[in-house]
């Protein structure tokens, strides 16, 4: 299945893929889709090395959440706003 | 209720007087209190002076979270109304950059209220603020006493 990966601020700028599409096996989790980018370049490594946040379809979410063919995941560090 | 985020600079006057219609259109005469709250952009930073800052946004979602932590202060607190807008993009030192509103029958909940929606928007709204200074560019880290800010209002029932 393919899920569209979106990516924000320090997260968007270490791994500089602002967006991609990603291929899965059916039934994986957030856990599984962050596995297998760590593994596209060191530069998704290292910008998986912080502390990042998931959101699935504009939801926060943890890593156990299963994922759904056409899912947008979402990959940022914590907010800083106000 | 209005939650926005745009670019743009806002009015207080005009924001005020929408969030005292908005309470009296749900709850004629039962407002007593209004309390808001604006926030700007200090010239410096544990570091030193910078010469302004920049805020991204997740599209869609920052909007959806907004106006849903505008929803819960107005069911935690029994609001009339309340608001919030927040800006995007460059922003320059003394410029506002985020305002609330809360309209309530009594003053301690409209206080508390606008203090809920500062503590906790600087925890659950996808919102990142760069610094900058000169060519220099640099994103600000969460603060510890932030998160402990959400953290009291997470705690309390």
């Amino acid at each position: 299945m393919q899920i569209s990966v979106k990516t924000f601020a320090q997260t968007r700028e270490v791994c500089e893929e602002p967006q991609l599409s990603l291929t899965l096996n059916e039934g994986a989790n957030v856990a599984e889709a962050i596995a297998l980018l760590g593994k596209r370049s060191e530069k998704w490594a290292l910008a998986l090395d912080a502390n990042v946040l998931t959101a699935c379809n504009q939801q926060l979410c943890d890593q156990d959440t299963v994922l759904r063919s056409g899912d947008e995941l979402a990959l940022f560090p914590p907010v800083t706003g106000g | 209720m209005f939650a926005v985020i745009q670019q743009q600079d806002f009015d207080q006057g005009a924001l005020y007087k929408q969030l005292q219609q908005n309470a009296h259109n749900a709850a004629a005469g039962n407002t007593g209190a209004i309390v808001t709250f604006t926030g700007l952009v200090r010239d410096y930073n544990q570091s030193g002076n910078i010469d302004g800052i920049e805020l991204e946004h997740y599209p869609g979602m920052t909007e959806n979270a907004l106006l849903s932590l505008v929803e819960q202060a107005v069911s935690r607190f029994s609001l009339t109304s309340a608001g919030a807008v927040h800006r995007v993009g460059r922003i320059l030192n003394d410029e506002q950059i985020v305002w609330v509103g809360a309209a309530a029958p009594h003053r301690q909940a409209a206080f508390d209220a606008a203090c809920f929606l500062m503590d906790m928007l600087k925890q659950s709204v996808p919102l990142w603020k760069k610094e900058f200074k000169g060519t220099d560019e640099k994103w600000v880290q969460v603060k510890a006493t932030d998160d402990q800010a959400a953290l009291k209002w997470m705690q309390k029932s």
